[in-house]
């Protein structure tokens, strides 16, 4: 028998992407406790004020080393179609659930992919500018110029990552049924094809070689 | 207990009890009568406690090298040949200069760890430093070390404990020449002005008061020679400034950041609340099975043609 449901990602992927997740809150609430004052509570969380600054570094560096592994497996997937073009120009009718007009696209769709390019930029920028802020191991070997551009880059990069990321956790609470893709795995078929329709032909290919699945396509 | 004179406080995005009215206070240092003797930096390693290791002499009269978590205060000495090819050995006593607008305490991610006093003093409190190095990314002099023995800042604190109580510093109290002089800021001003009517008569047309504008005035002053000029001085800024780059990541941008999370929060909410999830229906489930391959209902298979023309 044919199981009903595709799986969209392997137990290792998802492994991988909760660990990201899990570094990603604990780099980004110990970041946000030094961003703001009225955020400095949240260094409680990490055990107080010292511990936060000691912690948050090496968090990032996890946080970034694991992203790597999840940029090897989906790179190739991001790169942009010629659909995606089209897809962005329409993404007015995306955001409001209608879905006429909108082009099919691949296993990711061109917001997924534009979050996929911003946030490995962010990374690599949160990366580089934090060593250069890291006073107890690196900072010593770079000027104060540089120190102050990788302060402010480093604020900025982390800020864009987590609006990025607000805006990746919302789409799984707006599009129902993504969220199984990256908790157990599976999606329903129906969801593969409404959603990203060119990479639920391809997957099912090898099932139906004879027969064009969609009616749309 | 509650300091009743602290009027700006790191990390604190309200207004400190400030309702205590206290004069400012500043340390003049006339470099123009320093010989180098080195007795301030003495007296500041005794009355703070503070013993640096032992380090290695690179030709130069500088002793140590450079400011340190345990040496707060430093003489630094500059051979300048003047233009009529005079040598001019110029000493400058290095250390905090407590800005009216400090730096530091702009920078510093902690509540409270960076205290501005009443009356000038810029204070690091070590109980409430995390260690995280902004103070020295905001200092416009290069001041603030973190100790590698317990990763804490440290700089001069104009012996807050001393003028606390009524005492002027250790470094003022010990000058043999006195160069150094403690007072109300206004005296000390007067004070300078008088040095730089006596420095103008014996030629020093540049005589002057470095007092800079750009940090809102600072509560270490020096009477320099040359005033025109103050980079001659080991490098001392000659207009300095909190950086631009601090200005803007410590400035308006962190509240706008903090904003726009907040409305990245709500435009997700309300999106959901105007436009609904993205539903998939279950009408467009396409068949499972691969349609080809007619799979029928045994129930309806009761009938069998074939059967009934049997013979």
């Amino acid at each position: 028998m044919i199981r009903r449901q595709i799986l969209r990602y392997t137990s290792n992927q998802r492994t991988n992407h909760w660990l990201v997740a899990i570094f990603f809150f604990m780099a980004a609430l110990s970041g946000l406790a030094l961003f703001h004052p009225a955020l400095f509570w949240l260094s409680n969380l990490f055990g107080g004020g010292p511990w936060t600054r000691i912690l948050h570094p090496f968090m990032g560096v996890v946080m970034f080393v694991l992203f790597l592994g999840l940029v090897i497996q989906f790179f190739r997937a991001n790169f942009f179609i010629s659909n995606d073009r089209l897809w962005l120009r329409r993404v007015g009718r995306v955001i409001k659930n209608e879905e006429e007009g909108v082009p099919p696209i691949g296993k990711y769709n061109p917001g997924q992919k534009l979050l996929f390019w911003t946030l490995l930029i962010c990374m690599l920028v949160l990366l580089f500018s934090g060593l250069v802020i890291w006073r107890a191991y690196f900072s010593e070997y770079f000027g104060i110029t540089s120190i102050r551009w990788a302060m402010l880059l480093h604020a900025l990069a982390g800020l864009i990552l987590v609006l990025s990321i607000i805006v990746h956790i919302y789409a799984g609470i707006w599009i129902k049924g993504s969220v199984s893709a990256m908790t157990h795995g599976w999606v329903s078929r129906a969801w593969a094809r409404k959603h990203h329709e060119l990479w639920y032909r391809e997957v099912t290919r090898d099932e139906h070689p004879d027969r064009p699945i969609s009616k749309k396509g | 207990m509650a300091s009743q004179d602290i009027i700006a406080r790191s990390a604190t995005t309200t207004v400190p009890s400030s309702v205590r009215n206290q004069e400012e206070v500043a340390k003049l240092i006339d470099t123009t009568k320093c010989i180098g003797c080195k007795a301030c930096q003495v007296a500041c390693s005794e009355w703070n406690e503070l013993r640096d290791d032992v380090g290695h002499n690179l030709g130069t009269y500088d002793n140590p090298q450079d400011l340190s978590a345990e040496t707060w205060t430093l003489m630094r000495f500059t051979e300048h040949e003047t233009d009529a090819g005079n040598l001019e050995w110029l000493i400058r006593k290095d250390g905090c200069m407590h800005c009216a607008e400090p730096g530091c305490l702009a920078a510093c991610p902690s509540p409270g760890a960076i205290i501005k006093h009443a009356n000038g003093i810029v204070d690091f409190d070590q109980d409430h430093c995390i260690g995280c190095g902004y103070c020295i990314t905001g200092c416009p002099f290069n001041i603030p070390r973190i100790s590698q023995k317990d990763h804490k800042a440290y700089k001069c604190t104009l012996c807050s404990d001393r003028v606390a109580v009524g005492l002027e510093p250790a470094c003022v109290k010990t000058c043999p020449t006195g160069a150094i002089v403690f007072g109300t800021k206004d005296d000390m001003k007067e004070h300078a002005a008088e040095r730089i009517v006596d420095l103008k008569s014996r030629g020093f047309d540049n005589a002057g008061l470095y007092d800079p504008e750009g940090v809102g005035g600072t509560h270490v002053m020096y009477v320099l020679h040359h005033a025109d000029t103050p980079k001659l001085y080991a490098g001392l800024p000659n207009a300095p400034t909190i950086s631009p780059l601090v200005d803007l990541w410590k400035g308006v941008s962190k509240p706008l950041g903090l904003l726009a999370m907040g409305l990245a929060v709500l435009a997700g909410f309300f999106h959901y609340v105007r436009v609904g999830p993205q539903l998939v229906e279950e009408d467009e489930l396409p068949t499972t099975v691969d349609p080809a391959v007619h799979e029928v209902d045994p129930s309806v298979h009761i009938f069998d043609p074939r059967g009934e023309d049997r013979p």
